[in-house]
This record gives structure tokens, C-alpha cells and sequence, in this order.
């Protein structure tokens, strides 16, 4: 299937994509539910998160060019506890969707990738919590630490 | 968009054919792959080192872009992320708005964001002087002559 994507799982055919059958209940489809699914939904929905961060964070880094005073006033209202856990929301969703970004590669690239890809997903999760755990008590500490 | 699907097994039609989705999905996987690398170095370098989030104001910047290789980091993370983001939000665009108006429309609007966005990091980062000449010293980094 070079090029494609699988069609949009949890969404039946629309009308539009040319087919008249609209199944009512999902009936045995081969991406509904399980971890094809929820990889796919966290993974959608880590991406738009941090294409939006993205597009604030250039804005923001852009003061460098207005005055070293514009950039620290705005980086200071960032140092507080609030934005310092929402930093590690963020890094949770950059590394989750690094880590399941690969797992697609591996899936579409390596021949036995289809047939891992359940375990390639536990690893993700595993990858995920052993990173996650020392940047959060690092992180946390340099923000409730002072 | 109204498409038929043909027949299974009807010969393919090879002439007005492009394979720009198929680039894409390729520029997805390749981009993919290179900024696990550079993201998570840039992550590593600004929240993990030294005094972590507390470093960061004018000066760190300024030290950072006082090195070649830190401007190479940063812009081909800019391109790389923007084009990549913007490329997965046209597949989530397509896949939602149904609508010819709404999804042209949406895509008007990434296109220019993201437009505006690469033009103006790339410019930050290429017009980027660590001592400006009317700051305050203490806001500088070290090497700013001092006046
Ligand atoms: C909380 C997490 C983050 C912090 C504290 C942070 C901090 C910074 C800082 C201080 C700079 C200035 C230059 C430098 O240090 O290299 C910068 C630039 C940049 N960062 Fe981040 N960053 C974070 C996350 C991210 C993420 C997740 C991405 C990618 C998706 C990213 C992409 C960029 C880019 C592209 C630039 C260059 C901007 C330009 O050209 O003007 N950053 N960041
Ligand atoms: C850290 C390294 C990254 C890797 C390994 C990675 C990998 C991938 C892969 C393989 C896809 C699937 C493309 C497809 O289905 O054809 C994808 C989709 C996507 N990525 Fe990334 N990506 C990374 C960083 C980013 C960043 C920094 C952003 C935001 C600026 C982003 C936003 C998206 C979006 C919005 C999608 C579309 C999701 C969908 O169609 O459901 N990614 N990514």
C-alpha cells in the first residue's frame, strides 16, 4: 500500500469517499478499537499539541530580536509552577509521539514490523515511562527548587 | 471532493498521475527520524543541563548563537518541525472538513501561519546580534565588549 495511510479508523465510509454501504455498528473492521486505534488517536493528538506549542514558541523566541529586557519579561512569567508542569505535559507528548513516530517507521519499513507492532507498541510505553520518570524529578526539581 | 472508485483491477491511469502524496508520506518518515535527534538534544541542552529552565534569558540564547552549530541545530529544527507539523495538519484537514470551502479555507490559514512562522525563525536566527548596543550590560552575554 505504498502511500497510503490506512483510512481513518472509528470513522465509517462518508458518502464523499464514494461508497453507498455505511455500516451503523462497527462491524468487525480490522482498525476499530485496541492499540492500532489508541496509538493512532494519541499520536494524531499529540501532534497537532505540539504544532501548536511550536507556533507560540517562535513567536516568543522572535523577541530576542526586539530586546534582550522584551525577551527575559516574557520568559519570566514562563518560570513559574504552573508552566513548569505544563512543560512536562508537553515533553510527555514530544517523547510519546517520538517514540510511536518511530514505531510507524519500523511498521511501514521492516518486513517483520506488521507483525510486532503490538510489542513495538508496549515498547514505546515502557521507552516512554523510563524517560519520563528522571526528566520529571530533574524539571521538578529546577521549578519548585528555585 | 467526489471520488469514484473504479472497478478492482481496472488498469491503472498513468498519464496526469503525480506522486506528491507519496513524497509526503516518505518527507513524514524522514523528517520523522532526524528530529527525534534534534529535539530531543535541544530538550536535553535547555531543561536537563546545568540549572535547567532557571538558565534561560537573553544571555543563554546569546551563547548558544555565538556557535555555528547551535544555528544549523535551531533552523534545520525549524524548517524540519514546521514542514512536518504543517504537512500532518493538512492529513488531519482532509480527514475532517468535508466541506470544499471549509477545507480550503483551513488550509489558507496553516499555510500562511506556517509560512509566516519558518520566515520569521529563519530571519531570528540569522539577524540574531548578542550585544545590542543600547541594553543593559547585565543583560548580555560575557563576550559583549564592554562599553
Ligand atoms: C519546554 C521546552 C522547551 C524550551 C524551554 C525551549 C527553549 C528554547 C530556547 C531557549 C530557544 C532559543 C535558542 C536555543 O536555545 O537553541 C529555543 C529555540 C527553538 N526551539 Fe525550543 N524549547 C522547548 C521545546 C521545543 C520543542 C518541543 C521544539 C520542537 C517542536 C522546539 C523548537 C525550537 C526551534 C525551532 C527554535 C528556534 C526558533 C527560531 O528560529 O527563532 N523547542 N527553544
Ligand atoms: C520527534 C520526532 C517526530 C517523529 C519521529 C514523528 C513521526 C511522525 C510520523 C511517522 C507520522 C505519521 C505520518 C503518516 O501517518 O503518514 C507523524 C504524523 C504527525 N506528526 Fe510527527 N513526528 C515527530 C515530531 C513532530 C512534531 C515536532 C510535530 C509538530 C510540529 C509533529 C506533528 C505531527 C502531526 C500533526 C502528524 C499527523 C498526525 C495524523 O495524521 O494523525 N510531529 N509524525
Amino acid at each position: 500500500m505504498s502511500g497510503g495511510r490506512a483510512r481513518t479508523p472509528g470513522r465509517p465510509p462518508s458518502q464523499s469517499e464514494g461508497s453507498t454501504f455505511v455500516p451503523k455498528a462497527p462491524a468487525g473492521t480490522l482498525y476499530r478499537g485496541r492499540e492500532g486505534m489508541w496509538s493512532w488517536v494519541a499520536h494524531r493528538v499529540t501532534g497537532i499539541g505540539i504544532f501548536f506549542f511550536l507556533f507560540a514558541h517562535i513567536l516568543d523566541t522572535a523577541l530576542v530580536r526586539v530586546s534582550p529586557e522584551a525577551y527575559n519579561e516574557v520568559i519570566d512569567t514562563y518560570k513559574n509552577p504552573i508552566v513548569g508542569l505544563l512543560e512536562v505535559g508537553l515533553v510527555a507528548a514530544v517523547v510519546f509521539h517520538a517514540f510511536n513516530g518511530l514505531r510507524i517507521v519500523l511498521v511501514d519499513f521492516w518486513s517483520k514490523g506488521p507483525r510486532y507492532q503490538k510489542h513495538m507498541f508496549a515498547t514505546v510505553l515502557v521507552l516512554w515511562v523510563v524517560l519520563m520518570v528522571p526528566f520529571t524529578i530533574r524539571h521538578l526539581s529546577h521549578v519548585f527548587g528555585g | 471532493m467526489t471520488t469514484t472508485i473504479p472497478a478492482p483491477r481496472t488498469p491503472r491511469r498513468l498519464r496526469g498521475r503525480t506522486n506528491t502524496e507519496l513524497y509526503a508520506w516518505m518527507f513524514m518518515r524522514a523528517s520523522g527520524v532526524l528530529l527525534v535527534i534534534l529535539i530531543f538534544t535541544h530538550l536535553f541542552v535547555n531543561l536537563m543541563t546545568g540549572d535547567g529552565i532557571n538558565a534561560l534569558d537573553f544571555g543563554f540564547v546569546a551563547g548558544k548563537w555565538a556557535d555555528p552549530v547551535w544555528q544549523v541545530w535551531d533552523l534545520m529544527m525549524l524548517w524540519l518541525a514546521m514542514l512536518h507539523g504543517t504537512n500532518g495538519l493538512r492529513t488531519i484537514i482532509n480527514d475532517y472538513a468535508e466541506r470544499d470551502q471549509v477545507r480550503l479555507w483551513l488550509k489558507v490559514g496553516l499555510y500562511t501561519a506556517t509560512t509566516i512562522t519558518i520566515v520569521l525563525g529563519t530571519l531570528v536566527i540569522f539577524t540574531f546580534d548578542p550585544c545590542p548596543p543600547d541594553a543593559a550590560a547585565d543583560l548580555l552575554p560575557s563576550f559583549c565588549p564592554v562599553p
